[in-house]
């Protein structure tokens, strides 16, 4: 009897605390303004930096300029319905080929070249044709496309942009004659040049984190109220210092003054590595680990993979 | 003074008590350097360890620590191995002495200045005793492997022994031991070959990171070789002691022995080619197949076994009481179980993985995979934690329903979180990332229950041989009194026999 009751107290106990979680499409969170300008820019200067986890001093012999925030989605629902009505990209069913998987998915897609193909094992061919985009019909999606027009859930509107394919990243930023990041001009506008005790900084901001550096799993930030601990994206530059509704941020730039180089989205670069073609993403994302965040780790997927988070920035 | 010679005696002169320690030993890394990932750290505990114990994290070196944990964790799990087979493998009594005393001084040397070089700061002067402490383990497996020996005369078996052995006698299950060691310390020194170069060629990582880079230099290709070939020699070893302890003989047996040896220097020969073969894992397949079919074998055999002894006073048992004798005993159906459980969890994850890797998991972002194969040797590792778990229950006398409690405990607990650990790890294959927040709440939550109440079990086991030690007639006594008994037995069988044999030399001189 006695073994029942403490059976029975564990699975109440256990029950209670798994109140059912809501999914990112089920709730809309309110309009944050963050007062970031994602139009705005930042140089980067020429000159050397230490790379990666070992910091190995690696010279970029060019200055070049990163958007200040990550692309939002009201600005990705402005490129998609200038490139419609220039006729760049359609809207519709395309194929998605992965290696030897092919499936129909329905959304806005364009044309990308393809890349060089060396039949190595497990590489995967990228071949000429339509890509997809941006899905407009998958869970997660905050641009809606009403058979005319796209445009983004209001309150998502300063949100980066997400559910967005390395092809849809890239013609993005070459829609305006812009580019995406290598890694290495990624990394750089990161963490910049500065060396404490003989290291590169791990972070943006410096050689620590806390919640309120960044958006991350578990950070405790002002969404993860509403969406339990794996929470959502924060809108772009909100780790700027300010104070939302009694929610502190430290201001979290990085050493170029570039906002969510940590957290957030995890963000597309432009690297195409020969053999493998995975694209490279950096800077951890809301459901990232803190370990994530630091500014060597990288993730890497197809680049047809979409998901709600991974966005991205341009270089020019 | 007497009452701390007497334990200190029982814990480093026996090899219970030298059992006892290392599962202390490393009870205690589990407890202090848990907290500094996962929930630890989401409650604010890692913080507060920090703080506490003065540990100096800097981020970049994070890798490095983990490693360096890894092998401190493993330099103890090898030791447990270590004292169990010189237990249980016939052998000179100061050969036993000898190894499990190099082994304890290694081991602890390791344990000690690896975790001071890794979380409080470079001192390189622990991470020179860090090495020396490994060298002296290594020592310790050649001296086992020399006092393993086959071949040696007295340790052939009778033609009518219902242990595996060849015409000549040689003892098939003393040669899998055998094979193992030697086998571990090929790729120990594989592993310490490569580590020589670190700071010079060679640059701290993990090989989940590189999973998916087509460039991967030698010195990666050898590290990678040499910690998939350690874990499996651990698992190895720990399948043929569960073997000698639930006495694994007969037909069963004779088939398993050979196909132990040949699968396990064939993959071993498969992880250490693969820095020059491309081909390797191909040799790996190849040489699992011959492990886990023994590994059935036992797995048969012991059930079979547990149903036979439950049922033996009844004439015609029913299915029903077949099955409640195989239930009987948590701590004897523990290891086979769990081995069972490892083909869900580990191998078949990993064989599916395998067979759909373009069509699947390389389709899925690189953090994917990388918690697949995280999980995968977590749990390989801590499966292997909890059969060394239930082997020293059972030496340490567990009885009634203290034994049934903590194995079914282990069993089932065990088997929550490393189940919700697998489906976590596969979630992607029936929930988008929009929609998998309830599920990965409710599996998050299972495996934190599940590891959770492994560790209440083995802290109140813990706990029960702490204050049994502070007692002065506690079972510990008894344990040390009945080892003291058989070594001086041993050692008398051993005086006979080295007197005998000097009868003989001086008889053959003076003719």
């Amino acid at each position: 009897m006695k073994q029942t009751l403490f059976l029975l107290t564990l699975l109440a106990l256990t029950i209670s605390a798994c109140a059912p979680a809501p999914s990112i499409g089920a709730i809309t969170p309110p309009y944050v303004d963050t007062g970031i300008d994602p139009e705005s820019w930042a140089l980067v200067p020429a000159g050397s930096f230490p790379y990666g986890q070992h910091d190995h001093i690696t010279d970029v012999n060019h200055d070049y300029e990163m958007m200040v925030t990550t692309v939002t989605n009201e600005q990705y629902a402005r490129f998609l319905n200038e490139a419609l009505a220039a006729g760049v990209i359609r809207v519709g069913e395309v194929e998605v080929e992965t290696g030897e998987q092919v499936w129909v998915e329905v959304g806005a897609h364009g044309f990308y070249p393809g890349d060089p193909y060396d039949g190595y094992k497990h590489e995967e061919e990228i071949k000429p044709g339509d890509k997809l985009f941006v899905p407009t019909e998958a869970d997660g999606v905050r641009i809606m496309f009403d058979g005319t027009k796209f445009a983004s859930i209001p309150e998502y509107r300063n949100h980066p942009v997400t559910m967005v394919t390395w092809f849809g990243a890239n013609a993005y930023c070459e829609y305006y004659d812009w580019r995406l990041p290598t890694e290495i001009e990624w990394e750089k506008a990161a963490r910049g040049t500065e060396l404490v005790n003989g290291r590169g900084l791990p972070f943006p901001w410096g050689t620590h984190i806390e919640g309120k550096n960044a958006n991350y799993y578990s950070s405790f930030d002002l969404f993860e109220k509403m969406f339990g601990k794996l929470g959502n994206t924060t809108p772009v530059g909100f780790f700027n210092g300010r104070t939302y509704d009694g929610y502190e941020t430290l201001d979290s730039a990085s050493p170029y003054g570039l906002y969510d180089m940590a957290g957030n989205v995890w963000q597309w670069t432009g690297d195409d590595y020969p053999k493998q073609h995975y694209r490279h993403m950096r800077g951890g994302s809301f459901y990232s680990y803190e370990v994530d965040l630091r500014v060597w780790k990288f993730n890497s997927a197809g680049p047809q993979h979409y998901s709600p988070q991974v966005g991205f920035r341009c270089a020019r | 003074m007497q009452f701390v010679k007497n334990r200190l005696d029982y814990l480093f002169r026996s090899t219970r008590g030298l059992t006892l320690v290392a599962i202390a030993v490393v009870s205690l890394i589990t407890a202090i350097f848990g907290t500094l990932s996962g929930p630890m750290v989401e409650w604010g505990i890692k913080d507060i360890s920090v703080r506490l114990l003065g540990m100096k994290l800097v981020e970049a070196e994070r890798e490095g620590r983990i490693i360096m944990l890894y092998h401190t964790i493993a330099m103890t799990i090898v030791a447990i191995e270590v004292y169990f087979m010189t237990e249980i493998l016939p052998m000179k009594r100061h050969e036993q002495v000898i190894i499990n005393g190099t082994m304890t001084v290694g081991y602890l040397t390791a344990v000690v200045f690896g975790l001071l070089f890794a979380y409080w700061g470079h001192a390189f002067v622990f991470h020179g005793l860090f090495l020396l402490g490994q060298s002296l383990v290594f020592f310790a497996g050649i001296l086992l492997c020399a006092a393993l020996g086959p071949w040696k005369k007295e340790y052939r078996l009778e033609k009518d022994s219902p242990y595996a052995h060849t015409k000549s006698g040689i003892n098939l299950e003393r040669m899998a031991f055998f094979v193992m060691a030697i086998s571990m310390l090929l790729s120990a020194t594989f592993g310490a070959v490569t580590g020589s170069y670190w700071g010079n060629g060679h640059e701290t990582f993990l090989g989940e990171d590189l999973i998916r880079n087509p460039y991967k230099t030698d010195l990666q290709k050898a590290i990678i070789g040499h910690l998939h070939i350690m874990l499996t020699l651990i698992a190895i070893a720990i399948t043929l002691i569960v073997g000698r302890w639930l006495k694994f003989k007969g037909i069963l047996h004779r088939i398993a022995m050979p196909l132990m040896i040949w699968g396990t220097i064939t993959i071993t020969i498969g992880a250490l080619s693969v820095v020059w073969v491309e081909w390797a894992h191909t040799i790996i397949y190849v040489g699992s197949v011959g492990v886990m079919l023994a590994a059935l074998m036992f797995v048969i055999y012991s059930w079979d076994m547990l149903i036979k002894e439950g049922t033996a006073d009844i004439e015609k048992p029913s299915g029903w009481q077949k099955f409640k004798a195989l239930l009987s005993d948590p701590i004897k159906f523990g290891p086979g179980w769990q081995m069972v459980f490892m083909n869900f969890t580990v191998s078949g994850v990993g064989i599916f993985m395998a067979v759909k890797l373009t069509e699947i998991f390389r389709v899925w972002p690189h953090r994917e995979e990388r918690i697949i194969l995280t999980g995968h040797w977590h749990i390989l590792a801590s499966l292997i934690a909890t059969i060394i778990l239930f082997y020293f229950a059972d030496l340490s006398g567990l009885k009634g329903k203290a034994r049934k409690w903590f194995g079914w405990t282990v069993i089932i607990m065990s088997n929550l979180a490393f189940g919700s650990v697998t489906v976590f790890s596969m979630k992607r294959l029936f929930v988008t990332e929009a929609e998998q927040q309830s599920i990965v709440n409710w599996l998050m939550l299972f495996t934190d229950i599940g590891l959770a109440m492994v560790l209440v079990a083995l802290a109140v086991f813990m706990i029960w041989r702490l204050y049994d030690l502070l007692q002065a007639k506690g079972y510990w006594m008894q344990e040390y009194n009945a080892e003291r008994k058989s070594s001086a037995q041993a050692e008398i069988e051993e005086q006979k026999r080295k007197l005998k044999e000097l009868e003989e030399t001086l008889k053959e001189v003076e003719k």
